[in-house]
């Protein structure tokens, strides 16, 4: 008797269910195996879409769960694509986008190529840069409140040694036209070492040979970062922005907890106000009506993004 | 270009990718721009249409 791990499985299936599979077919066992994973994606991800979908053509409020619920056709996505709020939202989110992948994807390319020269102590380096992105986005968004204080913050200390300005004269989280910046910046501090691990990546996989190669061709090391390292690292890079692009579209925590918000709406993401209006609010009808906005632009980019990565990864 | 048009009028997957795509980025600058109100108004049905479009011609046969 062989003592394979598939025949102590067949010796532990009790007889009774051993003689029903083995009248099945292997397409109705791969159904079975199969089944459960298609009746949770079901469950979890399909049904809810559906029923927001539904929930966004009513007038529903989740807080009065007895009153009678009518259908309201488009005017929620009219009431929400009229408001001049939520377009500074949106805005804000812009900004708040553009500016995190700009910062991380530089930075964090930047020290994954310094990283990847062979140095002594590279180890310790990288350890030390991943440690912000380790922290949970709350202590992050709790202790940058305090860097940020005018009169105590190591922060306008910092800008106020560089610059020679009075510490005290700015408050990054207090300022309208600084708070953009601040949330800006504590993302930046904490994602970019995410964007640096994949970088580094993408650049220890590229081969000596090619770099040996184009030695050999007499290639400048300026050629061989533009003609070699930048398009191999490329398919990475996109990943990175990728996965960063869609957590910074529905950034909601290092925010609020550094924020809130505010001064008035001005760090005010769309996840911020989602959040407000489905859950402060209870306009249930509405904010559905608004996650499924949201829903389309992201799921419109990551489509066009993803057949980018695809075109990037077959040349 | 004349292949682009060909590529449409031949319905395959490569120049209609190219149009959903055109859509897609054209709605979401739309949402986000700062300079118009009615072009945010308009914004989601442009997304709307570019990503319907996008999965329906992904399903459109390879040109050459």
């Amino acid at each position: 008797m062989s003592g394979t791990t598939i025949d102590h499985v067949a010796r532990a299936t009790p007889p009774k269910v051993a003689r029903r599979i083995k009248g099945l077919s292997d397409r109705a066992i791969a159904w079975i195996f199969v089944a459960p994973t298609i009746f949770l994606l079901l469950a979890i991800n399909i049904f809810p879409l559906l029923w927001t979908i539904y929930l966004s053509f009513t007038n529903y409020r989740a807080n009065r769960p007895n009153a009678e619920v009518s259908w309201i056709g488009t005017r929620n996505y009219e009431r929400i694509l009229g408001d001049a709020d939520i377009w500074l939202t949106m805005q804000a989110t812009a900004h708040f986008l553009f500016w995190t992948l700009v910062l991380q994807v530089l930075i964090g390319f930047t020290l994954a190529w310094l990283i990847n020269q062979k140095f002594k102590g590279n180890d310790l380096w990288t350890t030390i840069i991943v440690l912000p992105m380790m922290l949970s986005p709350a202590v992050v968004g709790n202790f940058w409140t305090f860097l940020y204080q005018p009169q105590i913050g190591l922060f306008n200390y910092v800008v106020a040694f560089l610059t020679g300005a009075d510490p005290t004269s700015f408050s990054m989280i207090g300022d309208v036209s600084l708070a953009p910046w601040a949330i800006v910046i504590v993302d930046t501090w904490m994602w970019t070492p995410f964007v640096m691990l994949i970088c580094l990546a993408g650049l220890r996989s590229i081969p000596d040979s090619i770099y040996e190669a184009a030695e050999c061709d007499r290639a400048s090391k300026w050629r061989q970062f533009w003609t070699i390292t930048v398009p191999m690292v490329l398919p990475f890079l996109m990943l990175a922005v990728l996965f960063r692009g869609i957590e910074n579209f529905k950034m909601f925590d290092l925010v609020v907890q550094l924020t809130g918000g505010g001064p008035g709406n001005t760090t005010t993401l769309t996840s911020i106000d989602l959040k407000r209006e489905a859950f402060e609010k209870w306009r249930t009808g509405y904010s559905s009506a608004y996650a499924i906005i949201l829903f389309v632009t992201v799921f419109g980019l990551a489509s066009i993004y993803v057949k980018a990565l695809n075109k990037v990864k077959e040349r | 270009m004349s292949k682009f048009f060909n590529e449409l009028f031949r319905l395959r997957r490569g120049a209609w990718e190219m149009v959903a795509s055109i859509l897609i980025a054209l709605g979401v600058f739309m949402l986000m721009q700062p300079f118009a109100l009615w072009a945010f108004s308009s914004a989601f049905f442009v997304t709307l249409t570019g990503t319907v479009m996008f999965i329906i011609v992904s399903h459109f046969p390879e040109g050459e």
